[in-house]
């Protein structure tokens, strides 16, 4: 199953990164690589097994329902990228992050 | 003094032979000589460090030193520490300043260590030479021509060139061993859960751990005190009783059995490497091991495993960088999701970007069964591999990494051929268990460079003390951890 360029946009795209014309292109050539790397996989028979995802036999764990955090939005929100689209203040006000428009 | 063991360093400080202060000092001093070549560090802040140490020696003069208090100990940039710029090696961080400590940050606070500073990496660790870094690569301190590993190449640099006492690192694929290997330390990745990655910025969840790069194991050990423990802050974080990781350290090898798999000394292997490889397993013999010869039928499949796993799971972690709250944003955008698209594209690099698309493509709708997880049921056919080996053997060996440091620029543009400097590593973070890269020996290459070589033990689950006593009994009868490269004196320095 070759991937073609206008798979490489829709994947682009589900990932929210923008890829030129030319990125596109160089792109289809390093990915069609992995993952010919990748297929060797389907020549193994993996019928009943069961998946891995953690090494040991562990659940997950649960706390108490109680507050362990304080309120660090000062802290937090000082990190906060520049608004752009030409001002360079950070992209919060009155304790809110700032973001275009998004409902009409 | 840049020489010495943690365990000297900390008996000097204790009878005020040197201070802390000029303990970080005198290494300061060779980052400033050294560092604007090798570029193993991309955050000092001499203001910060020169506290801490000041602070430790107040707890040393109070009586009240551990043994790592006051020592300056290098911090992968990986590792959020309050106030301190944390980039993970990328441009979408960049201009990011830690809000909170990382546990691992926090536990060698409260040992009293000194954070000298951040040290380079491959971009969000995805990368085995540290040139996927958006601050440029790191020079092989034995060869500058050469890369020093990745994806923890700072440190590995940091450590060999005596930048620092020792380092931290991280391990999602070999991202501590393979540079250990290339750059002559040692360096230890723990079983899976054993030190939290709470504030250590994600790649691949379930595969992740950090661990010490260092000049021996006994200062792996010591450093191995300091960073495991379990941690509620961590959701695959182990709840276990504290360990001492020196206890075994100083046990007869008589009896040993040391598995040899035998797909690790098949084709792909340099020859050189393979030498050395042999003469550390005879000196091991000498010190009463037993040889057995194991299979470890998968480990070829564990490559395309772990391109598939560690990509899902980066695609999802890196969702997170939207340039909404922190990060970078781009200059220019139109809409919201316009300010989605560019802010990433702008803000990741090429790698980085491959494995994200990679991930999201594995995920996509349809084709999670037939890449996913055939995955996961793959890696456990790995983590059954070992099983299996394990009930005839105690430790296995093998090298490293399949040759001694490349060129830098040499594997940049292929990928599969970048990634296949991980093929004897992966399949250890796929099954959870530690592994650890020792200094063994020198091959020579072509070019008449000899470049250090570094031979991998592989323990059971929590056999991080058995694996560390096996790495000291061969330091005591070696030098080859003892061996410092020749680093030239840069132009125009004091």
């Amino acid at each position: 199953m070759a991937l073609s360029i206008e798979d490489i946009k829709k994947i682009a795209h589900l990932a929210r990164i923008e890829v030129s014309e030319g990125e596109a292109a160089a792109t289809l050539t390093k990915l069609t690589g992995i993952l010919g790397l990748i297929e060797q996989m389907q020549a193994v028979n993996t019928e009943g097994i069961v998946p891995m995802s953690h090494s040991q036999d562990v659940v997950q764990r649960l706390r108490e329902d109680v507050v362990t955090k304080t309120n660090q939005r000062e802290a937090f929100q000082k990190i906060a990228p520049a608004l752009g689209n030409g001002s360079a203040e950070r992209a919060v006000d009155s304790g809110l992050y700032l973001v275009p428009k998004v409902i009409e | 003094m840049i020489n010495s063991s943690l365990k000297t360093l900390g008996q000097m400080l204790a009878k005020k032979e040197v201070s802390s202060v000029e303990l970080t000092q005198a290494f300061l001093n060779r980052i400033d000589t050294f560092n604007p070549e090798i570029n193993a560090y991309i955050a000092l802040d001499q203001q910060k460090t020169l506290a801490q140490a000041q602070a430790a020696d107040a707890i040393i003069a109070a009586g009240n030193a551990g043994p790592l208090t006051g020592i300056p100990i290098a911090q992968k940039d990986i590792f959020c520490a309050n106030g301190w710029k944390t980039t993970c090696g990328s441009k979408m961080l960049a201009n990011f300043v830690a809000p909170y400590d990382a546990q691992v940050i926090t536990q060698f606070d409260a040992a009293g260590a000194v954070n000298l500073g951040k040290t380079n990496m491959d971009e969000f660790a995805m990368g085995s030479s540290n040139e996927t870094s958006y601050f440029g690569g790191v020079k092989n301190p034995w060869d500058f021509t050469r890369v020093p590993g990745g994806s923890s190449g700072g440190s590995a640099a940091a450590v060999a060139a005596r930048l620092c006492a020792a380092a931290t690192g991280t391990d999602t694929g070999g991202s501590i061993r393979q540079p250990a290997s290339l750059c002559g330390l040692t360096g230890l990745k723990p079983t899976y859960g054993v030190v939290s990655r709470y504030g250590m910025i994600a790649f691949a969840s379930s595969l992740d751990q950090a661990g010490p790069m260092a000049k021996s194991a006994e200062d792996c050990a010591l450093m191995m005190n300091v960073m495991a423990g379990f941690d509620e802050r961590d959701s695959t974080s182990l709840n276990r009783d504290k360990e001492d990781y020196m206890r075994d350290l100083n046990k007869p090898l008589q009896g040993l059995r040391v598995g040899l798999p035998k797909e690790f000394f098949a084709e792909g292997l340099d020859a050189g490497v393979g030498q050395v490889i042999e003469s550390a397993i005879a000196e091991y013999k000498k010190l009463g091991a037993e040889i057995v010869e194991i299979s470890l039928p998968n480990t070829g499949l564990s490559i395309p495993v772990y391109y598939v796993l560690a990509p899902a799971e980066a695609s999802s972690n890196l969702s997170r960088y939207d340039g909404v709250r922190y990060g970078h944003r781009a200059a220019e955008y139109t809409d919201l999701m316009d300010m989605y698209c560019k802010s990433r594209a702008e803000g990741f690099g090429a790698e980085v970007k491959r494995r994200i698309l990679i991930g999201t493509y594995v995920l996509s709708a349809g084709y999670y069964d037939a890449y996913y997880l055939k995955a996961q049921q793959i890696r456990r056919l790995i983590a059954q591999d070992f099983e299996e080996a394990f009930k005839h053997c105690d430790v296995i060996m093998g090298p490293a990494a399949p040759s001694t440091a490349f060129k830098a620029g040499e594997k940049v543009d292929d990928p599969v051929a970048m990634y296949l400097q991980d093929i004897y590593t992966i399949s250890t973070n796929l099954a959870g268990l530690p592994g650890m890269s020792i200094p063994a020996g020198f091959s020579t290459g072509s070019d008449g460079k000899a470049l250090p070589v570094g031979l991998q033990i592989i323990g059971n689950y929590f056999d991080e003390a058995r694996m560390l006593n096996v790495a000291h009994q061969y330091q005591q009868v070696t030098d080859w951890h003892a061996r410092m490269p020749d680093l030239p004196t840069p132009q125009g320095t004091k």
